[in-house]
């Protein structure tokens, strides 16, 4: 059976050309970056390309990238750093629709002591600019917001928030694992300090990461050891990945323009496809500025488990932000804090393209979904027919 | 993902016995849609008292959809006293088990399947006296005790497990724990048990060691832990803890809690556990 891919926020296929530049540091060229002999030389000149290639491809410094086992170290790191260089400051401010990379940590770090400032969104998934103005102090030592989320694509005002949280003198830090790649993003042109990125979610390899540092900004590594990215993240470097996530920023910088425009044309293809077959429907996030990958769809009267279940014996992947899971079926913290109700949030489900994808596939999808949705409404003892006017927003 | 059984995919595939029974003589509709859980029940009897139909509509999770078509599957054929014994564990068991967080699923189940009897015979829906405890899924203390005592549910985490109580907001979760505590105490009176024929002592030991090996030992290995049986003096069972049962904190619980408790379903009601003193 075919796999048609359609959760590419989840994880990226890695790209032809990234493995082939990978392959030969795995069994040939294995040297450490760090030895005195030209066989780890060779890898250490290969190093500092893969650096220079994400520098430019992020309109960055090569001194300015650092690699890092994911964007969870990144985040973490990140954040921990922009307290640690400020001691006397106890206050964070961040948001309640993070990726749990800062949200859990954040939360960890309130059980610590820390005062946080969670912003709400609205019912499109932004953000309250005058919010985010008022809950800036003399005590806020970092704010962390991230570029794009995952489970809508809804795109926040990052470079902006970076201007304000500057003229207060506070490191700004951005989770821009799912923006980078998908939309276009140049360092030169804002404020931001610290930002993650991830090597899986533009067809690199997983176990790599990237935390960018602007230059001059105070750091505090969180690996501490050897002088390995300059003593900011010690460990002797995953070279193959490294090289990897080089070629896969190279390509994304390459074929952005294609990478946008394709995907978006999918989105709005399948967006079009699902409103015009399926009744009962609501995209989350649909009016906000958001990825062009990324389609967050409630199907009311079904339960997302099931959608995804019976999409995955026809070799559809997608995913759902939601679990049925302790009892609580728990719904995602992200649809919860966009004040969708329950009964639709249970029935989310996300689709994430990437340039991969084909439109016959999407047709393959569309298709299968229109039947799947009015079987498991079928059986659904409250739906009684299409016409019912139970609609929400 | 979910670790299904093949058992519970074959339900959610192709579950059975979808719909409603035409004129049925038992309607039950438990959960809603808001919570997450809604199951709809009908069943209709034959001239002998038999359930000879049975269907469901539900709106759940894979774990929901395969309970309600293996409780249909169950119940066809049962007489009402037969099937007033269907208990959530019954559908887990004809499933080849649940996860342990969808054991809620099979709960609703046996609920829809209670009140739709109910409702035949004309009962009320709740019983007097009962409160709900978790405001959130309307679950009564009713409902929650009996979770408990068919389960032996020991933590407020269990009990959300299986009755999805406790899992919203989360204000219940003392009032939760004070039932466990009741019922472990012997406060509440348990669940109907029936009169066992007087037992002599050779058959009491003989039903202890059987219900050690087959009815506890395997949970307790689960969880990496083991006991021995070392005497039995009177009504007093002395065992010795094993694994990460003697090291372990809660040991004491799961002796009185699970063990004990286990002895005194199947054996005599009448038994005292202890452990072994060094």
């Amino acid at each position: 059976m075919k796999t048609v891919y359609l959760d590419n926020n989840a994880t990226t296929q890695v790209a032809r050309e990234v493995l082939e530049d990978m392959l030969p540091y795995f069994h040939d060229y294995y040297g450490n970056p760090s030895s005195i002999h030209s066989f780890g030389g060779h890898v250490a000149k290969k190093v500092t390309e893969a650096h220079q290639k994400v520098a430019s491809f992020l309109g960055a410094k090569d001194e300015e990238i650092i690699f890092t086992s994911c964007g969870t170290e990144s985040d973490n790191t990140a954040i921990l750093s922009a307290l640690a260089v400020s001691p006397d400051k106890r206050h964070i401010v961040t948001t309640t629709v993070e990726h749990p990379a800062v949200k859990v940590l954040c939360e960890h770090l309130a059980e610590k002591g820390y005062r946080v400032t969670t912003l709400d969104v609205d019912g499109e998934g932004n953000i309250d600019m005058n919010q985010y103005k008022r809950s800036l102090s003399d005590d806020t030592a970092a704010v962390s917001i991230m570029w794009a989320n995952n489970e809508t694509g809804v795109i926040f005002p990052v470079e902006e928030a970076a201007r304000i949280a500057h003229d207060h003198e506070i490191l700004f830090h951005t989770d821009a694992v799912q923006a980078v790649g998908k939309i276009p993003i140049d360092m030169r042109n804002n404020a931001i300090d610290m930002l993650s990125l991830s090597g899986h979610k533009l067809h690199g390899p997983k176990g790599i990461g990237v935390l960018y540092l602007r230059e001059g900004t105070r750091f505090s590594p969180f690996m501490i050891g050897g002088h390995q990215e300059k003593g900011r993240r010690s460990g002797t470097e995953n070279t193959a990945s490294i090289i990897g996530l080089g070629e896969a920023c190279d390509l994304a910088g390459r074929r952005l323009d294609t990478e946008i425009g394709w995907t978006r044309q999918l989105r709005d293809k399948l967006e079009a496809g699902i409103q015009k077959s399926i009744p009962n429907v609501r995209i989350n996030g649909g009016k906000a500025r958001r990825l062009p990958n990324t389609s967050n769809i409630s199907f009311q009267f079904v339960e997302s488990e099931m959608v995804l279940l019976l999409l995955d014996q026809l070799g559809i992947c997608a995913s759902s932000g939601s679990a049925c899971a302790s009892g609580s079926t728990e719904t995602s913290h992200v649809l919860r804090a966009m004040g969708v109700p329950n009964a639709m949030a249970l029935g989310a489900v996300r689709f994430s393209m990437s340039v991969y994808n084909t439109s016959e596939e999407i047709d393959y999808v569309v298709d299968n979904l229109r039947d799947i949705v009015r079987k498991l409404r079928q059986r659904s003892p409250d739906w009684k027919s299409a016409a019912t006017p139970l609609m929400y927003g | 993902m979910w670790e299904y059984t093949d058992k519970v995919k074959e339900h959610f595939i192709n579950p059975r016995n979808v719909g409603e029974v035409e004129n049925p003589d038992g309607v039950a509709e438990v959960g809603s849609i808001a919570c997450g859980d809604a199951l709809k029940l009908t069943f209709k009897l034959d001239e002998n008292k038999k359930i000879v139909d049975a269907k469901f509509k539900t709106f759940g999770c894979a774990s929901a959809i395969a309970s309600a078509s293996a409780l249909t599957e169950i119940i066809k054929g049962m007489t009402l006293e037969e099937a007033m014994k269907v208990t959530n564990k019954d559908i887990a068991n004809y499933l080849g088990g649940l996860p342990e967080e969808k054991m809620h699923c099979s709960v609703l189940g046996q609920q829809a399947l209670e009140q739709a009897i109910g409702n035949y015979k004309g009962a009320p829906k709740k019983e007097p006296g009962e409160q709900i405890i978790c405001e959130c899924f309307g679950i009564t203390d009713r409902e929650i005790e009996r979770a408990i005592q068919e389960n032996h549910l020991t933590t407020v985490q269990e009990v959300t497990n299986y009755t999805k109580a406790g899992g919203g907001c989360g204000n219940c979760h003392e009032k939760i724990q004070a039932i466990i505590d009741r019922i472990y105490s012997g406060a509440v009176p348990e669940a109907k048990v029936e009169k066992k024929p007087r037992l002599s002592n050779l058959q009491k030991i003989r039903l202890i060691e059987e219900t050690i090996e087959k009815e506890i030992r395997p949970s307790l290995k689960h969880d990496g832990g083991d006991i021995d049986l070392i005497d039995i003096v009177g009504n007093r069972v002395i065992v010795a803890t094993r694994g990460t049962c003697a090291t372990c904190h809660a040991a004491q619980l799961t002796l009185k809690g699970f063990v004990e408790y286990k002895l005194r379903e199947l054996v005599s009601p009448e038994l005292v556990v202890e452990e072994e003193s060094p």
